[in-house]
């Protein structure tokens, strides 16, 4: 496994540790992400889990917010989870006003919509065709709940919620978004699908 | 907002401690009031602890320092959407059980307050919210550890505006981990015992090169600078109680120490954060104190 295009981890502030002991693992170098000179080195990038007010803030102040919203317009292999889900959703409910959207994937995000820390849970999401129809082990803190998604949108996991199925890991084009922390488990088949989309470089790939 | 479901399980250590891996590199504000909470989340913090006075008031003020009133915890919640923190006494069960109940998202057992047990901290793992708990050294890290907290701070001497206990905490911890790495299996025995922690903990060090949960840093950050020093010495987001509210211009200090706190191994951008902030808080030199909260816990 030598040779995979370096992935960037936006390094403002959340558990970007955790990510870059994934990917590291699977062979890629990473890069830390804080200013838009980092951003330019980078093939990938992965948005952490984090609270998404702060990185909106940082991201702003740092300059890195309009070159990043353009790199993934262009189709740069991006993959956010929780916070990072939140950035780039489409429309965000209970968010703040000045809250950055990046606009990356076509769906409707509440934050914090599974309540406070006490709601927070460990389950197993259904994954559909893509992860073999199997299960993985899904960790949510504080997340955010994907409420609706686009005709564009490939739902790739879901938790059962109300009776009915929540989509828990969605993909559009190139950005893939998680709404639980693979990277807080030791399952890698989430970041794994990442870097196989990283490799091709393109949107539709497959495992 | 309730979601009960039975294929769920809440109150795991992987989600309680999952929730300060979130908050890594960030800066956790102290805030009084609904209106405190807002400057704060609108200067960029990851989570603000509700507190009725600030330490350095507490300190002022001397008597008891109790659980905040949970009206003030409820007004601040409403206030802002981050995580919201709370402190109780150490040995205080009965204060964490209100603030579980209230919806807390982490609890500090916390040596500003006076502490209600002289003998037993609280066994945190009867809880489904995580704690935060002070420690001046790795034992007392430990300690607190396997009594279930799932972040650990240094303690500093809060209220003071002085760093100086802080980077004393931070370099003891770090430099008990060093020794650790480079004891052989059999030596760590000793090292349990003159750390008076459990030896799975310190084997478990050994192994990894680190602490079992994240260290966050607390007591005396008060600039910029500050923020940057304690991070470069391994903290991995810091508390800041007084150094905010009790500044000259508290909107200016707050966002500063988040940029800091981001960019904290970048000189020039700490430097452009710290131009201009007007006085930080006035700070007290920790040789006159008369109290010591450090002291406090074990």
């Amino acid at each position: 496994m030598v040779g995979l295009r370096p992935v960037g981890i936006l390094a403002l502030q959340g558990d970007v540790r955790e990510h870059r002991a994934v990917l590291e693992a699977i062979g890629h170098e990473v890069v830390s992400v804080k200013t838009p000179l980092d951003l330019e080195k980078v093939s990938a990038v992965v948005l952490p889990g984090g609270e998404s007010t702060a990185i909106s803030l940082l991201l702003k102040s740092s300059g890195l917010l309009g070159p990043l919203r353009n790199r993934i317009a262009e189709g740069m292999p991006t993959f956010g989870t929780c916070a990072g889900l939140v950035l780039l959703a489409r429309s965000i409910l209970d968010g703040r006003a000045d809250q950055v959207q990046l606009d990356g994937i076509d769906a409707v995000v509440r934050r914090n919509g599974f309540g406070r820390q006490r709601f927070s849970f460990e389950t197993s999401a259904q994954g559909a065709s893509t992860l073999a129809g199997e299960t993985l082990p899904a960790v949510f803190i504080r997340a955010p709940l994907i409420e609706s998604v686009g005709d564009d949108v490939e739902v790739l996991a879901t938790i059962e919620r109300d009776g009915g199925n929540t989509p828990v890991l969605i993909r559009q084009g190139s950005v893939l978004a998680g709404s639980f922390h693979p990277e807080l488990t030791a399952d890698r088949r989430c970041h794994e699908l990442f870097s196989a989309m990283v490799e091709q470089g393109t949107a539709q790939s497959t495992l | 907002m309730t979601e009960p479901n039975s294929s769920r399980t809440t109150g795991t250590f992987t989600v309680k401690r999952g929730l300060a891996d979130m908050l890594r590199g960030g800066v956790i504000m102290d805030v009084v009031n609904a209106e405190q909470a807002r400057i704060a989340e609108d200067a960029g913090a990851v989570a603000v602890m509700a507190l009725e006075r600030v330490p350095s008031d507490i300190r002022r003020d001397g008597g008891v320092a109790r659980m905040s009133d949970p009206a003030l915890i409820e007004e601040i919640q409403a206030a802002v959407s981050l995580p919201v923190m709370a402190k109780a006494r150490i040995g205080h069960f009965a204060e964490a059980q209100i603030l579980q109940a209230l919806g807390v998202d982490y609890i500090d057992e916390s040596e500003v307050l006076t502490p209600a047990d002289e003998a037993h901290h609280i066994d945190k793992w009867a809880f489904e919210i995580p704690f935060v708990c002070g420690a001046t050294n790795l034992g007392e890290a430990l300690r607190r550890i396997a009594e279930g907290a799932c972040l650990i701070r240094s303690k500093g001497e809060a209220g003071t505006g002085n760093v100086v206990e802080a980077v004393r905490h931070l370099r003891s911890i770090s430099s008990s981990i060093r020794e650790i790495r480079q004891a052989d299996a059999s030596e760590l025995f000793t090292i349990a015992k003159n750390h008076q922690a459990p030896i799975g903990l310190i084997q478990e060090i050994a192994e990894t090169g680190k602490l079992p949960v994240p260290l966050f840093c607390a007591g005396g950050i008060s600039t910029p600078a500050d923020a940057a020093l304690v991070l470069q010495l391994g903290a991995e987001a810091v508390f800041v109680g007084s150094g905010i509210f009790k500044s000259s211009n508290p909107q200016l200090f707050a966002r500063a120490i988040v940029e800091a706190s981001t960019h904290f191994e970048d000189a020039a951008a700490v430097a452009k954060a710290s131009r201009g902030l007007g006085a930080a808080m006035a700070g007290l030199e920790t040789a006159t104190l008369e109290s010591r909260y450090a002291e406090r816990g074990w």
